[in-house]
C-alpha cells in the first residue's frame, strides 16, 4: 500500500507539492509513482533558473524498468534542485516525501496550487488505474 | 487463468510483487530489485524457476533423436551428469527454443526447456520424435529452485544430507546429480557460482524456507534479467526466436558443424546462413547517464540494428545492452535514445562474470 501524506496536494500525473513558503513549492514524486516505476537509477533535473509552465516535462525519472516524464504541476521559476539525486537517486525510493524530492518552483500565482488534487482526491484517481 | 508455482505462498508471505510472466503469476521484486541483484553477486540469493519446463528423453535412440533435434551435439556428453547448453532450431534455421541438456547415459537425457514456449517446445519435440525409438515424459512433479552466488554453495551445502554434500563434492560447472530426493546442479543465469535444484513439489515450500534461514535472499524477476543481461546470456522472444538464426544470437558456438553427416533440424538453412552472412549480437555500453531500452534503434558502420535487451548493470552503475547489428559494426554505435543519438561503445555480449567486470 502506498502512502499518501493529507497535507500535501497532487498532480494526477504523480507529483506532489508541499508550501515552503514565500510561494516556494517543493515538488517531489508520490509513493505511489515510485513503487509503479521501482528502483531509480537516474534523475534528470531541469536547470535552476529556468521558467516553467504547468503541465511542461521538465524532468525524468529513469529507473530500471523505465524512463518516466516528470511534469510541472504548477507554473514559475525553478530556485533550486536536489543535487543529492545525482549520487544518490534511489531516494526517491526510500523517502519520496523526504530527502527524494525533487525540485522547487517560486509559483507565478501561489493560488494556484488550490487547484491541484487533495489526498482523497489523488488516492481515488490512483484506485482507478 | 494464471498458472501459479507452488512456491506462491512463499512469494506473497515474503511481499513480493507478483506479475504476470507468460501465464505465470511469478514474483518481480521483493521490494527492491537492485538489492537483490547485489546479493546474488556478492552473498546468495534464490530464485523460484518453478514455472521452467523440466523433460526426460528415454529410450533407445534417445542419443539419435537429441542429435537430430538440437544443433549442438550431445554426443560431446560422454561424463555421467555433464549438461550442454543448445539451440533447438526450426527447418528455416531459427531458434524454436535454447535449452539445457543433461546426459546420464546414451538411453537417458533431461532437458530443461523455457516455460513461455513449453506448449510450442513439447509439440515440436513430440514432431521431430518421429521414428525415432524414444519416450518424452515431462517432470511436473518437480519445483525448481536457483541458488546463486559466490556464497550460494556453501549455504545450500548446509540443508543436504551427508550422501548429497558427498554427490556433489568436487562437481565441476555444467554438470548435474539425481542425490537422494534431490536433483542438484551447477547451472545458472547469473553469471555466479551456484546450483539448480530439482526438488519434489511437496516439499519444496519447506526448502525455500530453509534456504531463507541460512541467509539466501529471495530474489525475483527484474534481478533475474540484470544478472543474466551482465552475464551476458540470451532471453528467449526478446534476444532470440523464430525468426533469428542462432548465428546472429551470439550463438554460433553452440553448433556442432562436425561431423559434417550428422542432420540436425536446421542444418541446411543454417548452412546457407552462414555462407551469405548474417546480423551479430553484440554488446553495448554507455556511461553517460541514461538506461538502454530494448526495442532502441541502432547505427553502426554500414547500416542499422536495433537493441533487443537493455538494461542499467546494477554491478557497473551504467547502462548495458545486447544488441542485434550488420556485421559489418565497429567499435561504436549511436543509439536513438529519447529523440537524441547517444554515442556508446560495441564491445563482446559479455560484461560481469563472478562478481567483476570483465569490460
Amino acid at each position: 500500500m502506498s502512502n499518501t501524506p493529507a497535507d500535501l496536494r497532487y498532480a494526477s500525473t504523480h507529483e506532489w507539492v508541499r508550501p515552503d513558503g514565500d510561494g516556494v513549492f517543493t515538488i517531489g514524486l508520490s509513493d505511489h509513482a515510485q513503487q509503479l516505476l521501482g528502483d531509480m537509477v537516474f534523475v534528470e533535473l531541469p536547470d535552476v533558473g529556468a521558467e516553467v509552465g504547468t503541465g511542461d516535462d521538465i524532468a525524468v525519472a529513469e529507473s530500471v524498468k523505465a524512463a518516466s516524464d516528470v511534469y510541472a504541476p504548477i507554473s514559475g521559476e525553478i530556485v533550486a534542485v536536489n543535487e543529492d539525486l545525482g549520487d544518490t537517486p534511489e531516494l526517491v525510493n526510500s523517502d519520496p516525501y523526504g530527502d527524494g524530492w525533487l525540485f522547487k518552483i517560486k509559483a507565478e500565482d501561489p493560488s494556484e496550487v488550490e487547484g491541484l488534487l487533495d489526498s482523497a482526491a489523488y488516492e481515488g484517481t490512483i484506485e482507478d488505474e | 487463468m494464471s498458472n501459479k508455482t507452488v512456491l506462491h505462498g512463499k512469494h506473497l508471505e515474503a511481499g513480493a510483487k507478483m506479475v504476470d510472466f507468460h501465464g505465470w503469476e511469478m514474483p518481480i521484486n521483493y521490494g527492491s530489485q537492485i538489492e537483490e541483484h547485489h546479493a546474488v553477486r556478492k552473498d546468495a540469493g534464490m530464485f523460484d524457476v518453478s514455472h521452467m519446463t523440466i523433460v526426460d528423453i528415454t529410450g533407445n535412440e534417445a542419443q539419435a533423436y537429441l542429435r537430430f533435434l538440437l544443433a549442438n551435439d550431445v554426443v560431446k556428453l560422454q561424463d555421467k551428469g555433464k549438461a550442454l547448453y543448445s539451440g533447438m532450431l526450426n527447418e528455416a534455421g531459427g531458434v524454436v527454443d535454447d535449452l539445457i541438456v543433461y546426459y546420464f547415459d546414451q538411453t537417458n537425457y533431461r532437458l530443461v526447456v523455457n516455460s513461455a514456449t513449453r506448449e510450442k517446445d513439447m509439440d515440436w519435440l513430440n514432431k521431430q520424435a518421429k521414428g525415432f525409438e524414444v519416450t518424452i515424459t515431462e517432470r511436473p512433479e518437480f519445483a525448481m529452485i536457483a541458488v546463486q552466488g559466490p556464497n550460494a554453495k556453501s549455504k545450500a551445502a548446509e540443508l543436504f544430507s551427508a550422501a548429497q554434500k558427498e554427490a556433489v563434492a568436487g562437481m565441476k560447472a555444467f554438470y548435474g546429480v539425481q542425490a537422494e530426493d534431490l536433483f542438484i546442479a551447477t547451472t545458472g543465469y547469473t553469471g555466479e557460482a551456484g546450483y539448480e535444484i530439482m526438488v519434489p513439489i511437496a516439499e519444496a515450500a519447506n526448502y525455500w524456507q530453509k534456504l531463507l534461514d541460512v541467509g539466501v535472499a529471495p530474489c525475483g524477476l527484474g534481478a533475474r534479467d540484470t544478472l543474466r543481461l551482465e552475464a551476458g546470456m540470451n532471453l528467449y522472444s526478446q534476444d532470440m526466436d523464430e525468426t533469428i538464426s542462432p548465428l546472429a544470437a551470439n550463438m554460433a558456438w553452440t553448433i556442432s558443424w562436425e561431423p559434417s553427416d550428422r542432420n540436425f533440424v536446421g542444418r541446411q538453412a543454417l548452412e546457407q546462413q552462414k555462407a551469405a552472412g548474417t546480423d551479430k549480437l553484440v554488446g553495448l555500453v554507455m556511461t553517460d547517464k541514461g538506461v538502454l531500452r530494448a526495442g532502441q534503434k541502432v547505427q553502426v558502420t554500414g547500416g542499422e540494428g536495433i537493441i533487443t535487451s537493455g538494461t542499467f548493470s546494477p554491478t557497473l552503475g551504467h547502462s548495458i545492452a545486447m544488441a542485434r547489428v550488420p556485421s559489418t559494426v565497429g567499435d561504436s554505435a549511436e543509439v536513438e535514445m529519447r529523440k537524441k543519438w547517444v554515442t556508446v561503445k560495441v564491445v563482446k555480449p559479455s560484461f560481469v562474470r563472478n562478481g567483476k567486470s570483465v569490460l
